[in-house]
């Protein structure tokens, strides 16, 4: 009875699983041994080491560091002064809110924003700097991606510092552990999953981003995700993409390996 | 540590002006008479009445709720399933296996996802439009149900599944009367999640929509590549307001499933 009922649950999802997931990965591994004219080539694995897309991944993989990077900065002081508040777990909403904005909206937004006439720039004047170009810069671009993905990034931190047991820290303060000692040794350590989760949720798609750098910085940046782009949909080199699409997942599984297990349920 | 109590009411401040900034920038230039996000030169209505008569972004929406709709309520018919086969494997491997494959799509960036679907569609020769979008949503909106819907069935205890049989249940009636009424909370939470996935994605859909259908995050890409046009602010305002009223119910129902022993839960 038991089999018999679980085998029936396993036919659409298993289903699922294969059209969707399985097939797909495998076809993008069969489409990266063809060259733009069909032939089966191992072509674009040499074109993949050259230096034109070896620089491309080097800086794809440089501007998704700089953008967790300070994603963590901001967001690991965030998620501790939201544990503090009294209304936790209302404020953490407010704060999930904005990533609930389609996302084109708040890359519009920063058009405006970030524009010559913008806000930014009129502040910018107002304070005596004067204005200058904004938009379409690294700076910009990497504004914007850590606006982005800023609660993605709380978000875990904010559940491992929550699940954390306070007598550890009165345990600390007790030792004579200073403040600042009690955060290096104890808070930090014991948060490590969350932190770890939050760089995974943000570098990964960092790695990716190919929408922001086209209106944003202006075409400027090439990460990984624009190459990929380009090839599928405008030069339609869907092997070179492939390819990189190859690149990009082994890059994947080497992070997730890289920064352990992401647990169930963070997302 | 305790006399300067200020900084941090003034940090968490300043990361909530930020996350809000871009919201209510678009939504303040949306009454402006003025053309443009950066001079306010009086109050109007006018590009909210424009939008109410651009008939074609109108359809655009109702395509975009439409495929929201659907896919949310389809990927939950098969994630629900989905869990519970996960649930019910006995053996280990196969549910580990099963898991990791079920978060493949979740990790995955959008751009890999979307370039893969782009290939599968393509190869078993789907046209691309409404029906290829529709099963990409639905692709990459299942493992979230899962991941939403386990946890529901994982505690719920299986001396209720057996006593039910005892009773003489089939194995329809144990479905419909004893199982699906414990997890609805994780069913709806996962809806709700599969929804807002689905009105959300723009990389996905911007791959696998093909000429004559687009979607609202698609399209809103193509507008602001052209330049700033007042009428998606208008957009964009109303779409922040049905986001509080989405964001505000699916608050309730994880509120309610938090506590599914509170007042006025049907049982």
């Amino acid at each position: 009875m038991r089999t018999n009922s679980r085998n029936f649950y396993l036919i659409p999802y298993v289903l699922w699983i294969a059209l969707f997931v399985v097939t797909p990965l495998l076809l993008v591994l069969y489409y990266s041994f063809f060259d733009i004219e069909g032939h089966l080539t191992l072509e674009n694995y040499r074109k993949f080491f050259t230096p034109v897309y070896l620089k491309m991944t080097l800086s794809s993989f440089w501007y998704a560091f700089i953008i967790t990077l300070f994603s963590l900065l901001i967001a690991y002081p965030t998620a501790y002064l939201l544990t503090k508040t009294k209304h936790k777990q209302l404020w953490l909403l407010l704060i999930i809110l904005p990533s609930w904005i389609n996302l084109l909206l708040k890359a519009y937004a920063f058009l405006g924003i970030f524009g010559t006439y913008g806000a930014a720039n009129s502040f910018l004047e107002a304070v005596g700097i004067g204005g200058r170009q904004i938009l379409f810069t690294d700076f910009s671009f990497i504004f914007v991606s850590v606006y982005i993905f800023l609660p993605f990034m709380i978000l875990p931190i904010f559940n491992s510092l929550d699940e954390l047991n306070p007598t550890l820290l009165d345990a600390s303060n007790d030792l004579g552990g200073s403040s600042w000692v009690t955060f290096k040794r104890v808070i930090f350590p014991l948060t490590l999953d969350g932190v770890k989760a939050g760089c995974q949720i943000v570098f990964i798609p960092a790695l990716s981003l190919f929408m922001l750098t086209r209106l944003i910085a202006g075409n400027r940046v090439i990460t990984l995700g624009t190459a990929i782009e380009q090839h599928f949909l405008v030069t339609q080199d869907w092997g070179m993409g492939s390819t990189i699409a190859v690149f990009l997942i082994i890059a994947m599984v080497l992070i997730m390996v890289l920064t352990g297990r992401r647990k169930r349920g963070i997302l | 540590m305790k006399n300067n109590r200020k900084w941090p009411a003034v940090y968490l401040a300043l990361i909530f002006i930020i996350l809000y900034a871009p919201i209510f920038y678009l939504i303040f230039y949306s009454f402006n008479s003025g053309g443009t996000m950066y001079q306010f030169e009086g109050f109007t209505l006018d590009w909210y009445r424009e939008l109410f008569a651009d008939t074609r972004l109108l359809i655009i929406v109702l395509n975009t709720v439409i495929i929201a709709l659907l896919s949310a309520a389809i990927s939950t018919i098969i994630g629900v399933a989905g869990a519970l086969a996960i649930a019910y494997a006995r053996k280990r491997r196969v549910k580990n296996t099963l898991l990791s494959l079920n978060n493949v799509l979740i990790v995955s960036p959008d751009v890999i996802i979307g370039a893969s679907f782009l290939i599968l569609f393509t190869m078993i020769g789907l046209k691309l439009g409404f029906v290829s979008v529709l099963l990409a949503h639905i692709a990459f909106s299942v493992p979230i149900v899962v991941l939403m819907v386990l946890p529901k069935i994982e505690e719920m205890s299986t001396s209720m599944i057996y006593a039910a049989m005892d009773l003489g249940a089939s194995r329809l009636d144990v479905l419909t009367k004893v199982i699906l009424p414990y997890i609805t909370p994780g069913v709806f939470a996962g809806f709700f999640m599969a929804l807002t996935y689905s009105l959300d994605d723009f990389a996905v859909t911007f791959f696998v929509t093909g000429n004559g259908f687009t979607t609202l995050s698609v399209e809103i890409y193509s507008l602001a590549r052209r330049g700033v046009s007042l009428n998606i602010n208008a957009l964009s305002a109303l779409l922040f307001l049905f986001t509080i009223i989405l964001v505000t119910g699916y608050y309730f129902i994880t509120k309610r499933n938090e506590k599914p022993n509170g007042m006025g839960v049907r049982q």
